[in-house]
């Protein structure tokens, strides 16, 4: 935080002393009212006492303008930013009859489709219709690294505002100008249009209540103390009031909110609400998608077991062969196993210079390479079982117990098969066992999920949290089982299909759990959307980011455990500080009440247990805390109190103690210090 | 030494009845079965007592019901003379006679009357006796209605119409008077009678004295009326000198036996609670919350009224305005009780406390009543403190405050705010308002802060419904009578609104399952936050007030 950024919002905290502003926080209204009433006093009947109250007075109500200044203020120069580099953008869009015109990106309709070359900026969002090109998304997620988008899949999404660095592609325009992407997270980086939250709500709610029965208190206050021919001025009342009223939270209070979406934007996530932020605090069942968020995306080889007699060699051999062309991390991990971890010599390239390769396809569950001598099949167990009896294998009857054994400890087993293809048989009838003959099962390759790193603590982290974590995942239930077992997640969906992933999240939600999940694909878009939480991959389709809550630029799929994180900080600076506020009130009792009545009852004066000098220093020091206290905690409003996932009943005794117990205690120091340098004013000691 | 044992010994029954009792009225409120003379009185009255109710009408039947029995006991009072056992008495006027209604129906008993003259026997058991039983009845009945809102699981969250209901109504009022209080009710009287109340339908008889002179000697059914007056948190004396008065509290041991009856059923519905929510943890923890605020207040008067100052410590006592039959540390007991309940039944003159002691007293009932609080009344009070301890800590934890699985939104802090609101406008208005009429003024009998304390009691005794007073203010004049009376519909009808509506909000809620993230609500430490909870903030609200009355006499 620089020092043009403390003034720009020094401005903005005088501007918004207009009262039509000022009434969005009633409690600072009141402050401001009881600021004019006392200026009106002290101008009838001028003292210092009365002069400097409405000084402090005033400055209360310009310290909780200023938090708010400042936390939006956060916000305000990354949004401009943003518009700079949006500025003037042309398109190029293809009419109906192929020809191409130039026209500014804000007449863009959604509909249009436009074509962009290698260099130029993406004009609007929209997804790719024909074509593949690298892209630079920095603008958008600060990532310099280009990322592709291609026509068909899941990576046809593009954002206006992005640059297209190699080739050119079509693109077919999914938002109006005004409400892109672009212009959203504009909008609420800015905190623009913010709406309060409904728990930022009941906050209001519970402080205007608050705010009534101190009124009630000091209003009634007159009356009795006339009654007791102990009358007070209405400077001494207002000063009560504005001591007792919850100012600190009340002004805090959107800084705190403004400052909670700025710490998200700051993790690359955009969230379209301070709802859902506040929902992520409340989670309690966390879905999430194994592959990518609990494992690294790939599997890898780690074992290969030679079956039917063979040696590890001409196993290991085998794979090798089968896994040359296969260009899948997969295939890659089989290789590298061989040569690196079994010494094998990489194939010679006239070895299989001949050879015809089969990919992988679902259909077949297999892929397969053709040299003239042998023809070698690597996939499924089932699929090649049955490729290899047709060729005329023998199945070993250890390969079941191996296989079931690999599964059942997490991993994925793919069984190699070979055969001899019979002189003349049809080249084109690729796979097919009928051309072959002395088949044979060579042995099986382990393919092992490798955990991301970290995640079993995460996983305990949350459990202490209270957040119940599903894994979703297309493995079969017994590996399902294994990996859930070993990342140590609560719960899992095996061979999970989209309709499974939502029908879980309402069964879930039935129960009462709050669910939050991440998701990219176009077949996720229903259950993000049915999700009290559903976070985004910017990489995903343009249907998932507009059904999901919240975006995540870096498209970091376990963003989401530091999303819920977030949320919960932002609901604990709010209570805490709501806590710490009305403590605050008792000090402020001890330093006010003795000065009202100390004249007329001495014997009050047993509750002046500060020792303050005078009624009128008191009174002062009473009221230059409650403003200077707004001061201490700005930064603790913008930053956020500091929190360390455990158990609510920890964290309540330990937020118990510090802002509870501490509100207690703080202000009778504060108060007490500030009256030792206030009572060397002339005329208030 | 014995005073403790005493203390204890009422402790230790109340402890021993938390569970059967607690258990019993559970069974009560959620049996499905009638006894005969309860489906001979629905069918008289055309009740269908499987017909739940939501919110609206359960609180539309218990306005009507009230307001009825407010007309009903206005008029009775008015034309008592020409009843039978109206022997001569006038019709009380009606001013008084709204006020006496208003406070019978709202379990206040506030007597602005004097027992022994002003109502005759027909409307102590017509009208006063019935409304000890009916409105003790309805502040049950609310709380019952309040918990199955709490406990309420609805399935699906997308599941259409509206929120399961609340119970009916007159189910609640009949089991409640018949099979609660009629039993317990007509045990205590015959204990009572036993030591030594008396039951009778004598008139005032007057006899010549030892020394010559003339007294006149009441009669009435005392026994009966005594019993429902303290089971029933009610409050209201047969004579004017309440339970102070021999023929109403003879002995020492019917007077413990009055605070055990003054406790019985508030003590026991947590636990009623507990067993209802399905967590019986739960009315644990809300009745240590209780149980703190009610040890601790009760040693605070305990030590006021017994650090002697003045001419209390040349007597060796403070015995001013006591019973020298109960003492000083029995009086206490019985002091704490009965304004920590809505009941207001004295046997020593509040008054007569010193500055301190009567300032915790009134504290007391600025709590709202809720350790244990009235029947029925002071539950609800608490599990509002409850709500809004979890609204107040419960972000601490980091989610949206939930209490018992339903979540504490802008609606349901709304009503709570509202339920917050009444009292303190009533008890801050009222005593600052009052004090500006010159009648008031000129009804206070002492000068300074006691007479001070004497309007702020008047006020906090009428809003909160417990019928006490600080003795010294004249409370019969018109202006004093309307006006409290206002404070007491006030201070029981609009919470007992707001508590309903928000039972009505509640039972909508699918509750969310406890996980180790939810704030527990079973635990000592949020025992400790309620107790926290309700002493700051009934502390905020009234300190100035309070430092004007009692601390300033106290401290001076």
């Amino acid at each position: 935080m620089n020092s043009s950024a403390l003034l720009a919002a020094s401005g903005a905290a005088l501007q918004k002393l207009d009262p039509r502003t000022m009434i969005k926080t009633p409690v600072m209204l009141i402050v401001e009212l009881g600021c004019a009433a006392t200026l009106v006093c002290a101008l009838l009947r001028p003292s210092v006492f009365a002069f400097g109250l409405a000084a402090w007075l005033f400055l209360t109500v310009v310290f909780a303008n200023f938090a708010e200044a400042l936390a939006e203020g956060r916000g305000r120069a990354q949004a401009d930013a943003l518009r700079a580099s949006r500025s003037s953008l042309r398109a190029q869009r293809v009419g109906p009859d192929g020809g191409i015109e130039e026209v500014p990106a804000a007449e863009l309709h959604v509909g249009d489709t436009v074509l962009v070359r290698a260099g130029q900026v993406i004009p609007g969002d929209g997804d790719v219709v024909e074509g593949a090109a690298t892209v630079d998304e920095s603008a958008i997620t600060g990532e310099s690294a280009p990322v592709i988008r291609e026509s068909g899949g899941d990576r046809t999404a593009v954002t206006g505002g992005t640059t297209v660095l190699s080739n050119e592609i079509r693109i077919a325009i999914t938002s109006q100008p005004g409400s892109t992407f672009m212009d959203r997270l504009i909008e609420l980086v800015e905190g623009a249009n913010r709406k309060k939250t409904p728990n930022e709500t009941a906050l209001d709610i519970f402080l205007a209540v608050l705010t009534v029965v101190f009124a009630l208190a000091v209003v009634a206050l007159a009356p009795m103390a006339w009654f007791s021919h102990a009358p007070q001025s209405l400077l001494v009342l207002i000063a009560l009031l504005v001591c007792l009223i919850p100012t600190t939270i009340g002004a805090l209070l959107s800084a705190i909110g403004i400052a909670g979406m700025d710490r998200l934007v700051k993790r690359n996530v955009l969230a379209m609400s301070g709802r859902a932020v506040e929902a992520a605090g409340d989670v309690s069942t966390l879905l999430l998608d194994k592959t990518g968020t609990i494992t690294i995306g790939n599997r890898e080889a780690t074992d290969i077991i030679p079956l039917g007699g063979g040696s590890p060699r001409d196993a290991a051999y085998a794979a090798q062969l089968s896994s040359l062309a296969d260009e899948t991390p997969e295939g890659r991990s089989i290789v590298r196993l061989a040569e690196t971890g079994l010494g094998l010599a990489p194939v010679p390239e006239d070895a299989y210079a001949q050879a015809r390769f089969v990919p992988f396809s679902a259909a077949t569950r297999m892929s397969a390479i053709r040299l003239p001598d042998r023809t070698v099949v690597k996939g499924a167990a089932s699929e090649i079982v049955a490729w290899a009896r047709a060729a005329g294998a023998e199945v070993p009857p250890e390969l079941d117990a191996i296989v079931s054994r690999i599964s059942d400890k997490g991993g994925t087993a793919l069984v190699i098969a070979e055969a001899t293809p019979l002189a003349g048989a049809d080249p084109a009838a690729e796979l097919a066992p009928e051309g072959c003959a002395h088949g044979r099962i060579v042995g099986v390759i382990r393919l092992t999920d490798i955990l991301k790193p970290g995640m079993v603590e995460r996983f305990a982290q949350l459990r202490r949290m209270g957040i119940k974590t599903v894994m979703i995942t297309g493995d079969n239930a017994r590996t399902a089982k294994a990996i859930a077992r070993e990342a140590g997640v609560d719960d899992f969906l095996a061979e999970a299909k989209p309709e499974d992933k939502l029908a879980l999240i309402r069964r879930e939600q039935e129960a009462g759990a709050m669910v939050a999940m991440t998701g990219d694909g176009t077949n996720d878009a229903p259950a993000l959307a049915q999700a009290d939480v559903g976070l985004a991959m910017n990489t995903g389709t343009q249907a998932a980011k507009e059904a999901a809550n919240m975006v995540d630029l870096d498209s970091d799929p376990t963003k989401i455990i530091e999303i819920v994180e977030v949320g919960k900080q932002l609901l604990i600076t709010r209570g805490a500080l709501t806590t710490f506020s009305i403590a605050n009130d008792l000090a402020k009792y001890f330093a006010i009440i003795p000065a009202m009545f100390m004249a007329a009852f001495p014997g009050l004066g047993l509750l002046n247990i500060m020792g303050l000098a005078s009624p009128e220093s008191a009174i002062t020091s009473a009221v230059i805390f409650n403003a200077l206290v707004i001061v201490a905690l700005i930064p603790l409003a913008l930053r956020g109190v500091s929190y360390t996932p455990s158990t609510s009943s920890r964290l309540l005794s330990r937020n118990l103690l510090i802002y509870g117990l501490g509100g207690l205690i703080a202000p009778f120091i504060g108060i007490k210090l500030i009256d030792l340098v206030v009572s060397l004013i002339p005329g208030l000691a | 030494m014995k005073d403790l044992l005493q203390i204890a010994a009422v402790l230790a029954v109340l402890a021993a009845l938390h569970r059967p009792l607690g258990a019993y009225m559970a069974r009560l409120l959620t049996s499905r079965r009638d006894t005969t003379v309860e489906r001979l009185i629905y069918r008289a009255v055309r009740v269908a007592p499987r017909a739940g109710q939501p919110w609206r009408v359960y609180l539309r039947d218990v306005l009507t019901f009230s307001a009825v029995s407010i007309v009903a006991l206005t008029l009775l009072q008015s034309i008592q003379g020409w009843l039978p056992l109206g022997r001569g008495a006038g019709p009380v006027h009606l001013d008084q006679a709204i006020n006496t209604a208003v406070s019978f129906t709202t379990n206040t008993n506030w007597q602005s009357y004097s027992g022994e003259t002003a109502v005759t026997q027909l409307t102590q058991m017509l009208g006063l006796a019935v409304q000890n039983f009916v409105s003790a009845a309805v502040g049950i009945a609310v709380v019952a209605a309040f918990i199955r809102g709490l406990a309420a699981r609805r399935t699906g969250r997308s599941a259409s119409g509206g929120a399961p209901p609340l119970g009916n109504f007159w189910v609640d009022l009949t089991r409640i008077s018949l099979r609660l209080l009629l039993p317990i009710a007509a045990v205590g009287a015959v204990l009572l009678i036993l030591g030594g109340a008396i039951q009778n339908f004598h008139g005032p008889q007057t006899i010549t004295t030892l020394d010559g002179s003339q007294q006149t000697i009441p009669g009435g059914l005392v026994a009966s009326q005594e019993s429902i007056k303290v089971l029933g948190t009610n409050g209201g004396g047969y004579f004017n000198a309440n339970s102070a008065h021999p023929f109403e509290n003879p002995a020492e041991w019917t007077n413990l036996l009055q605070v055990a009856l003054i406790l019985l059923i508030p003590s026991a519905l947590p636990r009623t609670f507990g067993i209802m929510v399905g967590d019986r943890r739960q009315g644990w923890s809300v009745l240590g919350a209780m149980a703190v605020l009610f040890l601790a207040s009760l040693a605070a008067t305990v030590w006021a009224e017994t650090a002697l100052t003045g001419d209390a410590k040349l007597a060796g006592a403070s015995l001013e305005g006591r019973e020298l039959r109960f003492g000083t540390v029995a009086s206490a007991f019985f002091a704490t009780a009965t304004t920590l309940t809505s009941t207001g039944a004295v046997d020593s003159f509040h008054s007569s406390y010193s500055g301190l002691g009567g300032g915790v007293l009134m504290f007391n009932m600025l709590l709202g009543e809720i350790a244990p609080g009235g029947v029925g009344s002071g539950l609800y009070g608490m599990l509002v403190i409850a709500i809004l301890s979890v609204f107040i800590c419960g972000l601490m934890i980091g989610r949206t405050p939930e209490y018992l699985g339903k979540k504490i939104g802008p609606p349901e802090i709304r009503l709570v705010a509202g339920y917050v609101l009444v009292v303190p406008a009533c008890v801050l208005l009222g005593t600052g308002a009052s004090l500006l009429v010159p009648g008031v003024r000129e009804a206070i009998l002492n000068p300074g802060p006691h007479g001070l304390s004497e309007v702020l009691y008047a006020f906090t005794s009428a809003s909160n419904n417990n019928g006490s007073a600080f003795a010294g203010l004249g409370a019969d004049t018109p202006y004093l009578n309307l006006a409290l009376a206002a404070a007491m519909a006030l201070g029981r009808f609009v919470p007992i609104a707001f508590v309903l509506a928000l039972a009505g909000r509640l039972a909508g809620q699918t509750p969310a399952p406890p996980t180790s993230g939810t704030l527990p609500t079973h635990r000592p430490l949020f025992a400790g936050v309620m107790v926290g909870c309700a002493l700051i903030v009934t502390g905020l609200t009234y300190l100035p007030a309070l430092a004007l009355g009692p601390l300033a006499e106290g401290l001076s």
